[in-house]
């Protein structure tokens, strides 16, 4: 049996007396695609942040390759976290620089690249994602929303990540370009070979990036299964949430008496 | 649940995290303030926007600050026939004080507040964040070139300042008070101390590193959107001055009265 990308194995996290996540499980096979679907505030966030150490978790492993990676610090850290690429729901791209220099980030500062190299990587992976080398030359607050999500898209994948997470990819975005969002990162994710992670509400990209779907509801995966089996899932609060019904087992605070 | 005695407690314990918190931060910011790599270019930039840029409002503060002093020494020393000590105790009340807790005062309302401001606006945005997973560590890359900077160019605006005071008292003193040139000049420079300008001049450095590390400090732990930025701004000008004068007063006593 083939030791997967990246394991979670009994992963908790609570803040204050709030229980976020209570020991997640989740495997992430080599060059697999996963997508976590699941209301808001359910966990889905922490749980990646957990996974790059931003957030430590209160108990549980996380595995990396076979090797736990709960509580790295200093180069240890540096290292394990140049295996990953992220894609921030907010784009989160850094005001005070270029856009060419945003893509180029983690070639300069993470792999010492000289910035000459590194920016033509990074003009290579904008045209990758669609965009203009004179797209470069302009800094984040100048470009769309969906340009600025292209440009993160070309961040996450420009130093060929192992491991690439997308934070609801399309959020904020029209029909039109959240479909290109999920194109190109099916054909990026396809051409590196990467594992993905991704977590969405969003149910038309989740079956569109997705090998395979989990759910979570109060910090667990309830469900976890190939794309095809999500319509027949039998459980019913998967089936409440992909048809966005607001009567079912799950309920929201504000609907109860 | 309105007990004092649980009340003060609670305000202790808060004030106790807040401390260690600090310390822990200021802790690991040196850390990487003093360990190699260093970013000259992001430590020069910044440099530039708090020293450069503090020129006109720092200059300004000084001038008039300088000249307000002379004439209030002069109508006080003249209640005792004193007034030729005015120009003596404007350069040693500037060098000493006034250069470096104004200066200090008025850049940590500039700095501090756009520190505070511009990292809580990336902790929000999750700019933070993304700097580590793009395997860069934050207080490498943000804090330690802000406390280097501020540092460094925290004594060179106070030097300027204390030539821009005194110069101010110089203008009141000869223009309105009646002092003679070159008795006035004389006066400045025949009691003035190395000591005066040196104790100045390390206040500043003191006061530089406090003025942004509570800007990083406040900018660093921003949450909750534009709210959080806006509480962060607040109290990184406020914690800052406090330190500013509190630490004034330690170093004051570590110089003069020892």
């Amino acid at each position: 049996m083939t030791t997967p990308k990246l394991k979670l194995h009994g992963v908790a996290k609570h803040f204050g007396h709030k229980k976020v996540l209570d020991g997640i499980d989740l495997e992430i096979g080599r060059g697999e695609s996963v997508v976590v679907i699941g209301g808001s505030g359910t966990g889905k966030s922490v749980m990646l942040k957990c996974v790059l150490g931003l957030i430590h978790p209160d108990r549980g492993k996380i595995l990396v390759d076979g090797e736990n990676v709960v509580g790295l610090r200093g180069s240890a850290k540096e290292e394990y976290l140049a295996k990953f690429g992220m894609l921030f729901q907010g784009s989160a791209l850094f005001d005070s620089l270029r856009v060419w220099e945003n893509v180029a980030f983690g070639l300069i500062q993470g792999r010492g690249m000289k910035r000459k190299a590194a920016r033509e990587i990074a003009l290579e992976k904008l045209g990758r994602v669609g965009l203009k080398a004179d797209v470069g030359e302009l800094y984040p607050s100048e470009l769309s929303g969906g340009m600025q999500k292209r440009v993160a898209l070309a961040r996450a994948i420009a130093t060929e990540p192992e491991i690439i997470f997308f934070d609801e990819p399309t959020t904020g975005l029209d029909p039109i370009m959240a479909d290109v969002i999920n194109d190109l990162i099916v054909e990026c994710v396809k051409e590196l070979g990467a594992s993905t992670l991704t977590i969405t509400h969003d149910m038309a990209s989740a079956r569109k990036i997705a090998d395979r779907l989990a759910m979570i509801y109060k910090g667990h995966i309830i469900w976890c299964g190939h794309k095809d089996q999500i319509d027949n899932s039998g459980n019913p609060y998967v089936d409440q949430f992909i048809h966005g019904r607001a009567e079912g087992p799950i309920t929201m605070d504000v609907l109860k008496p | 649940m309105n007990n004092p005695l649980a009340l003060v407690g609670r305000a202790t314990l808060s004030f106790l995290g807040l401390a260690g918190r600090l310390t822990l931060f200021a802790g690991m910011s040196l850390q990487h303030v003093v360990r190699p790599p260093f970013y000259f270019g992001l430590i020069g930039r910044q440099m530039l926007s708090i020293g450069y840029f503090s020129l006109p409002v720092v200059g300004m503060t000084a001038l008039f600050t300088g000249m307000v002093l002379a004439l209030q020494i002069y109508i006080g020393s003249s209640r005792f026939n004193a007034e030729s000590a005015v120009a003596t105790i404007v350069v040693i009340g500037i060098t000493r004080e006034l250069g470096p807790v104004l200066s200090g005062l008025m850049v940590a309302g500039r700095v501090s507040a756009a520190m505070a401001a511009e990292l809580g606006t990336m902790r929000v945005t999750e700019q933070i964040d993304a700097l580590t997973t793009l395997s860069t560590n934050p207080f490498k890359y943000l804090m330690a070139p802000r406390l280097i900077a501020a540092t460094l160019t925290m004594p060179i605006l106070v030097f300027i300042a204390d030539i821009i005071g005194v110069m101010g008292g110089y203008l009141v003193g000869t223009a309105k008070l009646g002092f003679n040139y070159g008795s006035y000049l004389k006066s400045t420079v025949d009691y003035l101390e190395p000591m005066d300008v040196i104790s100045g001049l390390v206040k500043a450095a003191v006061f530089g590193f406090l003025l942004a590390l509570m800007g990083c400090y406040h900018g660093y732990h921003s949450k909750g959107g534009a709210q959080g930025v806006g509480a962060a701004t607040t109290n990184a000008v406020v914690s800052a001055s406090v330190l500013i004068l509190a630490a004034n007063y330690l170093i004051t006593e570590l110089f003069f009265t020892s």
